[in-house]
């Protein structure tokens, strides 16, 4: 089996990038915030900037080895690269966009992807999803050894996200070759990555499959990232082989991690229940509050209840009658309660939407 | 009322400058009748003047557009130390009076100049030659070509050109098949600015090539020639050379925003990379 490895190091403004992975025939997320040197791993691979030091090979082929003085140009290496914008050539219609990678293919690419209808126009005329489809068949046409795909859903907005997400699953599962690709989106990356790697200032902090990662975070930044809740506090061992985590507020919340000293509190939104009044169910732990804000995500509302964010269901919001102000209780089980080592979080980023620069 | 005298005194002052722009072009065509400037343009001197302009500004173009071009790909698309001194520096001949041009091109190529004893081993010598006269034009023109040829470059997302890189194809290729093709519309008005410049080019042209009939003698010097001579044949190069440099003109009003129909799109302004 065709195995991709590389191992870079490179330094970027304010630390060094360092990184080393096999790629199988699988798809890989590399997800971290804006600036954690994800987009510079790809241009790195691609061969649109030089690593100070490193190796990337494909197979047996060498593609860049820094000391051993090899270092192919962009257009030696079989790469199907889809930029975060998808880099469309403006001026070409979007046959001719993807006979650019390559003639052969092209008209068998422009069927597959549903784009043949569109052959004359320019990709001006284009919406998002119609232009990932033409970036991809692109990028295909080139039969590329390996797929790198910087931000492919950033570019759409919340409405077309979720059916291109899921068209782009079944793509790169199709396609089944080695695919490295880049989000700040955990959602993204757990729908459409086989594995996750979480990268902040330049390292992987963890890599794993999606549930992984949610199931077993070991660093307060991976499970901000997946879209957890982090209460810091400082843990010691209780009764019944409970580990009992005191909040800075002095309340205790438990859980059954075992971990001693100053520690993150991890819990998922979807583990939270909401009620007027605790739960008279097996949860543990309940912090009460007043509600500051309500968001409708889709079926779903998420309910910020003090330091914490629960989601209930529309259903069940409207139910309980739930405002802004309302004092409740969100509740959640010892066994749903993660603790991690490393209480001083320096604010976790949560999941944000695509930041844009001018 | 205040309001109102502002307005009338910003539309009076447009009036006015209209007015004194405009007046002496027109004196041009209204003071001889359009079938004495045809007969004037037929003359020898006119002739002879039109073939020599035509074949020096041709020649000196090619020069423009064959260096210029990829010179300004280079500094349009790299970013490196002293770029911007360099650029200045290409800019400097627009500023430069006419005459320090042509003084300057002696001290070059002249017999005594810098070049002069080195080309003069190989016999040639250029003052006073149609090769001084495309070397003026060159001199004066370029920067013209170049300033617009530059912004054009640097107007094109670097991502499309290394999408092009990872879609197989070398720089030349996608320099060729990216770059310039969506630099087309500013390439073209640069072109006919430095057309426009190198037709009119006067100062530097009659001190190093001087005005002999038939082999330095352009338009503008034909003018210059004729005036006392014979005032309608410089009247009549006059007015055609008005016509030229107006359509010249309009293609560099209208020429970028055609092409930018077939080429601007929302990529342009899309963002960089996220890390």
């Amino acid at each position: 089996m065709v195995q991709f490895r590389f191992d870079l190091s490179l330094p970027l403004r304010a630390f060094r990038l360092e990184l080393a992975l096999e790629v199988g025939r699988e798809t890989v997320a590399l997800i971290g915030p804006s600036g954690a040197g994800k987009t510079t791993v790809l241009r790195a691979l691609a061969g649109l900037l030089r690593p100070e030091r490193g190796r990337i090979a494909l197979g047996e082929k060498v593609w860049l080895d820094v000391a051993g003085g090899i270092d192919r140009g962009p257009e030696e290496r079989p790469v199907g690269f889809v930029f975060q914008d998808y880099a469309l050539f403006p001026h070409m219609t979007v046959a001719e966009n993807v006979a650019f990678g390559g003639r052969t293919r092209a008209g068998e690419l422009l069927e597959r992807f549903r784009i043949a209808h569109l052959a004359g126009v320019r990709p001006g005329e284009l919406s998002g999803g119609e232009r990932q489809r033409v970036a991809l068949a692109r990028a295909l046409a080139r039969d590329p050894k390996i797929l790198l795909l910087d931000e492919p859903l950033s570019a759409l907005d919340a409405y077309t996200r979720a059916g291109v997400r899921a068209e782009l699953h079944e793509i790169l599962r199709d396609l089944a070759l080695p695919t490295l690709l880049v989000t700040h989106d955990f959602q993204d990356a757990g729908a459409l990555a086989d594995r996750v790697g979480v990268l902040a200032d330049g390292r992987v902090l963890q890599l794993g499959t999606p549930s992984e990662l949610l199931a077993a975070p070991t660093d307060p930044f991976v499970a901000g990232f997946t879209g957890a809740n982090l209460l810091p506090g400082l843990a010691r061992r209780g009764d019944g082989g409970l580990t009992v985590v005191a909040l800075a507020d002095g309340s205790l919340l438990y859980s059954t991690d075992a971990a001693e000293g100053p520690v993150s509190v991890v819990v998922y939104p979807w583990e939270i229940a909401i009620g007027r009044e605790p739960a008279e169910d097996s949860a543990l732990n309940h912090v009460r509050g007043r509600i500051s804000t309500l968001v409708e995500v889709g079926n779903r509302v998420r309910v910020q209840v003090g330091p914490l964010v629960g989601e209930v269901t529309a259903a069940s919001a409207e139910r309980l009658g739930l405002e802004p102000g309302h004092e409740v209780v969100a509740s959640f089980k010892a066994t749903a309660t993660r603790v991690v080592p490393g209480g001083d979080v320096t604010s976790p980023p949560a999941p944000t939407p695509s930041r844009r620069r001018g | 009322m205040r309001r109102h005298a502002f307005a009338a005194l910003l539309v009076v002052a447009t009036s006015f400058a209209l007015a004194f722009l405009l007046l002496p072009l027109l004196a041009l065509f209204l003071r001889v009748t359009p079938e004495t400037l045809l007969r004037q343009l037929g003359s020898d001197v006119a002739l002879d003047a039109l073939v020599v302009t035509f074949k020096t500004s041709l020649i000196a173009h090619v020069f423009i557009l064959g260096v210029g071009t990829p010179a300004a790909y280079l500094l349009g698309t790299r970013r490196f130390r002293g770029r911007r001194l360099v650029i200045a520096l290409v800019e400097l001949p627009l500023v430069l009076p006419p005459a320090v041009a042509g003084i300057a091109l002696f001290a070059a190529f002249g017999q005594q100049g810098l070049l002069g004893e080195s080309l003069g081993a190989f016999g040639v010598s250029l003052p006073f030659t149609q090769a001084a006269v495309v070397l003026a034009v060159i001199l004066v023109a370029s920067p013209f070509y170049l300033r617009q040829a530059i912004a054009a470059f640097e107007a094109v997302d670097p991502r499309l050109l290394e999408a092009a890189r990872t879609l197989g194809v070398r720089p030349l290729r996608a320099f060729v098949r990216v770059a310039l093709p969506l630099a087309a519309g500013g390439l073209g008005a640069g072109s006919a600015l430095a057309w426009a410049r190198g037709l009119g080019e006067f100062g530097a042209t009659i001190m190093f090539a001087g005005s002999l009939q038939g082999v330095t003698q352009t338009l503008p010097l034909a003018i210059y020639g004729q005036l006392v001579q014979d005032f309608d044949t410089a009247l009549a190069i006059g007015a055609f050379l008005v016509v030229v440099s107006g359509a010249l003109l309009l293609a560099v009003k209208f020429l970028p925003s055609w092409f930018s129909s077939a080429s601007i799109s929302p990529f342009r302004s899309a963002p960089s990379g996220s890390s």
